[in-house]
């Protein structure tokens, strides 16, 4: 398996590290993060017509780029450095993904266009209330018979959900889980944004009343868990980025900050917490940068690399942005100094497809410990 | 000169001259003839001028063949790339053609109980006798290996009180068969005595064994200590000889006093490849708690080998060095101390118990016993997180008290 990117790849993360520098900086991602919609549709239009990000992995018969996951990872790993607030997570890694794994060659090519476009927005609905991420916590139900059914049920964290063109719904009919999909402004279904502690990525709450949907042909348990583990990876990826950026902030700011006469980056205390941070965060890389080239050419591996990727990179970024609040001191916690908008999408990410503690006992599972 | 030119040069002379029934000093004394034993050695020098890459495809060649090579051990590893770096002719001439033949075994005289950090800071003294152009050798060593079979002794000693503490030490080649040296085995808390303490009184070292120029040796020392790491590396990558012939008996038999003081070392590391059959045996798979933290430490070896693998591809697409080569040691740390948590948690109260009392024959014993090794040995954790957060963050040094001080104004252990 290559492991160590190429020339067009690095190439691939100067392009959308330097646009987002551009488009996205933090003083904008305060801004958006204030709003309702929580992004600004000039950006996403520019990052969609001008970068064609939107379709970085998706396969070029379906109007994408027809790269790959290790793509579509460094992609999300300069918007998890830049904190970018667009629907691009639950659209690209989340939905598309899932009609990459459960539709049929129709649906796909109906489909998929529209979200590698940037124009259609889709998001996945999975978990409900009880926020859990295994099939057994999948209570809404299909009713009726053949591909056209209605939906019924309340589905949770759904991310981007609240504005998505289109909605992807896992839910049961009898006791055959499926995967479904439909418009998201479709009778029968209200939205609602959740208030949560990261105001930079937007959730919704979503009841469906017998809501008309479409099954997507192969959407399985094995296309959801496909989904979810491609999920977990991509996250993980994101997340990488996010304490990348926060780690340099705080290693320049532990060498001009002067308490007692001299720099608090000359103290031991100071020193050894940062080189920790590091050693953390560059396992965590290896973790996520492994699952993504697992995605792409070890699908055998995915299941359990997925989890171990997103348990440890989890772990490692909120350690990340805990220490990275202490080693700021007081100003850590105030709201002006940026610090604390990497904290919460960390904290939130942690536990959002599954904490690190369930996806540990994936890792155990897969394995056959 | 390319590689496919080295290969049949090389298959030729091997073809021509392997013969596995010399004695391996016969056999070794065509190797510094040829310049084949140590290719990449300056031609004048028992070499062939070749470059790294090249010198492998003759490692290549001589497996191929099942040929015994240069010797393993101290000697080759870290006495032979400081001599050549720093070495006069004459030292060259006198001691490295016995390294390759395997006549002459070395070790380290660098570490002392007053000074393991800061080897800078090492008291052994070496004063001038004129009359004899000798340097009078007085002070103790320690942690070092293979010094009760070796012919010499790499040296760090201070030559000079009145100048900050780097600037006064020498590097000598120390003859350790001499009454003024004795070497005693030094007993680990595992009970191995892997090591030795060399206690030198009046020992005697001729002014012409200081390799490079008196006071320098703090940069020489780094030169040799450089190479430690690589020529671990290599020696456990060494593989046992195949067939039959005297050289390879020989060989056999030297390579397995080279490897004596590391049968430990495995545990050292923590034995994840034990973790999953042991709680497999024993039950405790079925524990979750023990499930979740198998899989912590599971996830932090596989990461630590992934992190591994891309700074080696780093390395080979020819990038510059990122952090994540500097981190390897402190991960070694890590997933060896967890193995140890692990392997408490499967075992439980067998934990304590040890030989043949003990879980796996006292392996697991053996494993917690001798893991806290890992983050002391070539380097403490702690110095190693100074190097990784000034060179890899860039974040600054402490204010330091020696540096600048006449070594003799310096406060140090008293003894």
């Amino acid at each position: 398996m290559r492991f160590g990117p190429t020339e067009e790849q690095d190439e691939l993360r100067r392009v959308v590290r330097r646009f987002l520098e551009e488009k996205s900086p933090l003083t904008e991602v305060r801004r958006l993060m204030e709003t309702a919609e929580g992004d600004e549709p000039g950006v996403w239009k520019q990052l969609s017509q001008e970068l064609g990000l939107p379709g970085v992995h998706i396969p070029e018969a379906y109007g994408g780029q027809g790269l790959g996951f290790v793509e579509l990872g460094i992609v999300l790993e300069e918007m998890g450095r830049a904190l970018y607030c667009g629907p691009y997570f639950g659209s690209i890694a989340l939905a598309a993904n899932a009609i990459l794994c459960a539709g049929s060659e129709a649906q796909k090519a109906a489909l998929l266009p529209g979200i590698a476009s940037g124009e259609t927005i889709a998001a996945l609905a999975v978990a409900e209330p009880s926020g859990r991420w295994d099939p057994g916590g999948i209570a809404a139900e299909a009713r009726g018979a053949g591909s056209a059914v209605t939906l019924h049920g309340e589905k949770s964290f759904v991310v981007d959900g609240g504005r998505a063109d289109l909605l992807v719904v896992a839910a049961r009919r009898g006791h055959e889980l499926g995967l479904y999909h439909l418009r998201g402004d479709a009778d029968g279904v209200t939205r609602r944004a959740l208030q949560t502690i990261d105001p930079t990525r937007k959730l919704a709450r979503i009841e469906l009343r017998g809501a008309r949907a479409e099954s997507l042909a192969e959407g399985g348990p094995a296309a959801l868990a496909k989904t979810l583990d491609l999920g977990a990876a991509m996250l993980a990826n994101e997340l990488v980025g996010g304490a990348q950026k926060l780690l340099e902030m705080t290693v320049e700011y532990a060498k001009s900050r002067v308490q007692f006469g001299r720099p608090i980056g000359s103290f031991q205390a100071i020193k050894h917490k940062c080189a920790d941070l590091l050693m953390a965060q560059e396992l965590a890389r290896s973790s996520a940068y492994y699952a993504a080239a697992c995605a792409d050419e070890a699908e055998k591996e995915l299941p359990a690399i997925a989890s171990l990727a997103k348990a440890q990179v989890s772990d490692a970024s909120l350690k990340i942005a805990t220490e990275s609040i202490q080693i700021h001191g007081g100003l850590g916690f105030t709201w002006e100094q940026d610090v604390h908008l990497y904290f919460k999408r960390a904290k939130a990410s942690e536990v959002l497809l599954g904490d690190p503690t369930y996806h540990r006992e994936l890792v155990a599972e897969r394995w056959e410990i | 000169m390319d590689a496919e030119q080295v290969r049949r040069e090389v298959r030729a002379w091997l073809e021509s001259n392997w013969n596995p029934e010399l004695s391996l000093v016969e056999w070794r004394e065509k190797l510094a003839d040829s310049g084949w034993g140590c290719p990449t050695w300056p031609l004048d020098w028992y070499g062939r001028g070749l470059p790294v890459a090249l010198g492998d495809v003759v490692a290549e060649e001589f497996e191929r063949a099942g040929a015994v090579g240069t010797p393993g051990g101290g000697g080759m590893g870290l006495a032979a790339p400081t001599i050549l770096e720093h070495g006069s002719d004459d030292l060259k001439r006198r001691l490295l053609r016995r390294i390759v033949t395997g006549e002459d075994t070395w070790c380290q005289l660098f570490s002392e109980p007053g000074s393991g950090s800061d080897l800078a800071g090492l008291t052994t003294r070496a004063e001038l006798d004129p009359v004899t152009d000798e340097y009078v050798v007085n002070g103790q060593k320690l942690w070092s290996t293979s010094a009760h079979h070796a012919r010499y002794g790499m040296l760090l000693a201070r030559t000079n009180w009145d100048v900050p503490k780097h600037r006064g030490i020498t590097y000598f080649a120390l003859e350790m068969h001499q009454p003024g040296v004795v070497v005693k085995p030094l007993r680990q808390m595992n009970g191995y005595a892997s090591f030795n303490e060399v206690f030198m009184n009046d020992a005697r070292v001729p002014a012409a064994n200081a390799i490079g120029e008196v006071g320098n040796g703090w940069t020489v020392a780094l030169a040799t200590l450089a190479h430690e790491r690589r020529s671990f590396d290599a020696l456990r990558a060494n593989r046992p000889p195949r067939g039959r012939g005297r050289a390879l008996d020989e060989q056999r038999r030297e390579t397995a006093e080279i490897m004596e003081p590391y049968k430990w070392y495995p545990q050292r590391a923590g034995r994840a490849d034990l973790i999953v059959e042991r709680a497999k045996a024993t039950g405790r798979n079925r524990d979750p708690v023990v499930r979740q933290e198998i899989v912590k430490l599971l996830s932090l070896a596989r990461a630590s080998e992934w992190t591994a693998r891309r700074a080696k591809a780093a390395r080979v697409l020819g990038r510059p060095p990122g952090p994540e080569g500097s981190l390897g040691k402190l991960y070694s740390s890590e997933v060896a101390r967890a193995c140890a948590r692990v392997h408490t948690l499967i075992s439980g109260t067998d934990s304590l118990l040890a030989g043949a009392d003990g879980p796996l024959d006292g392996t697991i014993a053996e494993i917690l016993l001798s893991v806290p090794a890992v983050s002391i040995a070539g380097g403490t954790d702690e110095i190693q997180r100074n190097i990784v957060s000034e060179r890899v963050l860039g974040l600054p040094k402490e204010p330091q008290t020696d540096a600048e001080r006449a070594f003799r104004d310096v406060p140090r252990n008293r003894r």
